[in-house]
Parts: C-alpha cells; sequence; structure tokens
C-alpha cells in the first residue's frame, strides 16, 4: 500500500485538518449555547470552562493548520504551471481542469471560493476562542456577545463547509499526486 | 463537563474588548473578500500580491488581510480596553462586513461587480 508524498500533504490538509476542524463544530456549538445560556441551572465549573476553551484553542490550531497547509502546501502544486508542449494534464490540476468546458467551472468557481472563504474561518474562529476565554462564564450576563459568538462560531462553519465541499470535489475531478511514493504496508 | 460551581472571571468586565474582537473579525472578513476582488480586477494589483511565487497572488491578498486584521484589533482593543460600547451597534456592523467578506468572496458576485 503506497501513497505520494503530495497525497499524503493533502490528506493532512483536508482530512487531517479540514475533517477534524469541521467536525469540532458541533460540540463547540452545543457546548458554548449551553455553558453560556441565560436561565442555565447553574455557572460551569473552572474545570469545564478550561476544558472549552482548550477545545476552542484546539479549534483555532486545527483552522490555521487547514488554511496554512493549504495555501502553502497543496495550491502551489495545484496551480503549478505545465511545461510548453504538455499532453498529459493530469499531474497539473488547475490546467486539467480549465482544458474542458465540462471540469472548468470547478477551478473558475469551486477553488476561486474556496481559497479566499476558508481564510475567514480561522479569523472568526480565533475571535470566537478569544472572546470565550477573556469571558469564560461572564459571557451570559454579555447577551449580544454571546449571540456574536454564536453567530461567527457559524460563519466559520459554513467557510469551512464551502471549503471542504469543494476541496473534497477538486481532489476527485483533479487530484494534488506527485512527489516520493511512500511505501505504507508492505504487500506479501 | 457536568460539575458546576462558582465562576472565576470577573463580573464587572466591560464588553469593549469582546466588541473590538468582534468588529476586527468583521473587518478581517470584508477585507479578504475585498482584496480577493481587488486582485481579480486589476492585474497591477494581482502582481503587488504576489508575495509568494508558488502560492502566487493568494499569497498576499490573505496575508495582506490577516495584517489589516490584527491591527485592526489591536487599535480596536486598545482603544476599548476599558469601555462599555453599544454592542447592538458594534454587532450590527460586524455582521454587515461579515456577510460582505463572504459575498465578496464569491466568484459570480465578484464577476458582476466587475461587470464580466
Amino acid at each position: 500500500m503506497e501513497i505520494s508524498w503530495r497525497d499524503l500533504i493533502t490528506v493532512f490538509h483536508g482530512m487531517g485538518f479540514g475533517a477534524l476542524f469541521m467536525l469540532a463544530f458541533t460540540g463547540a456549538i452545543a457546548e458554548l449555547y449551553r455553558m453560556s445560556a441565560p436561565g442555565a441551572p447553574a455557572v460551569p465549573s473552572e474545570r469545564d470552562q478550561t476544558l472549552l476553551r482548550l477545545y476552542l484553542i484546539g479549534m483555532v490550531v486545527l483552522s490555521w493548520a487547514a488554511v496554512l497547509t493549504g495555501a502553502y502546501l497543496v495550491y502551489p502544486w495545484y496551480r503549478a504551471l505545465p511545461p510548453a508542449g504538455t499532453t498529459d494534464l493530469s499531474a497539473f490540476p488547475q490546467a486539467f481542469l480549465s482544458s474542458s468546458p465540462s471540469t472548468r467551472e470547478w477551478h473558475d468557481l469551486g477553488m476561486e471560493w474556496k481559497e479566499n472563504v476558508a481564510w475567514i474561518a480561522p479569523i472568526s474562529m480565533t475571535m470566537v476562542a478569544y472572546v470565550y476565554a477573556k469571558y469564560r462564564a461572564v459571557l451570559a450576563k454579555h447577551l449580544r456577545l454571546r449571540k456574536a459568538v454564536l453567530v461567527f462560531t457559524l460563519a466559520a462553519f459554513l467557510a469551512t463547509g464551502v471549503a471542504g465541499l469543494f476541496g473534497a470535489f477538486l481532489n476527485k475531478y483533479a487530484p494534488v499526486r506527485g512527489g516520493a511514493t511512500i511505501q505504507l504496508i508492505k504487500g506479501e | 463537563m457536568s460539575a458546576m460551581q462558582k465562576p472565576s472571571a470577573p463580573q464587572d468586565l466591560p464588553n469593549g474588548p469582546g466588541a473590538a474582537a468582534m468588529l476586527a473579525a468583521g473587518i478581517g472578513a470584508t477585507t479578504v473578500g475585498l482584496f480577493s476582488l481587488l486582485r481579480d480586477a486589476f492585474s497591477g494589483i494581482a502582481h503587488f500580491f504576489n508575495f509568494y511565487g508558488p502560492t502566487g497572488p493568494l499569497s498576499g491578498v490573505t496575508t495582506s488581510a490577516v495584517a489589516v486584521w490584527l491591527i485592526a484589533w489591536y487599535v480596536l482593543g486598545t482603544k476599548w480596553r476599558e469601555q462599555e460600547v453599544n454592542l447592538a451597534r458594534v454587532g450590527t456592523v460586524a455582521f454587515v462586513l461579515l456577510a460582505i467578506g463572504f459575498a465578496l468572496t464569491f466568484p459570480p458576485i465578484m464577476d458582476v461587480l466587475q461587470g464580466k
């Protein structure tokens, strides 16, 4: 069982950071609402607050790791220009997608949107984590601030959803492959 | 996470620092969209944003937007550190900026704004 170096990095970008970040949203939204909602039965313990703070900081790290690996590791491989006269464009995803009317929009709409909107996620999540870390349980007293935290969390979720959805499709139609081959399991 | 006890965060914390973070995030989102649009519309600006060759103009768009976001956060955070601000107004502005940021990153809207 083998995988190419570029495939491996793309998996880290998409599944290791992006998908894990996406999965974390349900917990964050539910817990932010539960712990800071007015009329909650009691104030969360220091331990609970610390756990949520660490959880949100973990999400911030994942979101920045996803956009930075995407922009600076995977994207350069995606947008690499083929040498003049190249007929097999499979190693040049952007050129490959743009070469046919049936796939062009995957780049023109999908990648063009994904590469920009994705950056709204870490900016929003950093704000959410900061505000929670700053206010903790007192957030319940600041209704509008609590609503803003939830709105920005949902915005980060939406931005990540767009980026993740198009990332998955782009990697299906024009996968980023190449580089050294890594043997994961030796066949019998 | 079920154990409950007394909170430790200061009860009289002003809303200024939170409002500053919120508005700065809105500014950051809008800046991402605005710089993306400018890069798409003007080849000279795209060339300017080419901070890192392999990534192309995206490197400058996002690096600059992150810089604007952090500067805005620092300035607003310093100004509102000890203040109570009108969160309804700041929140509305932040949400509008966030929505503009999303809209400006959407290619069909970029095309309409450029008359394509």
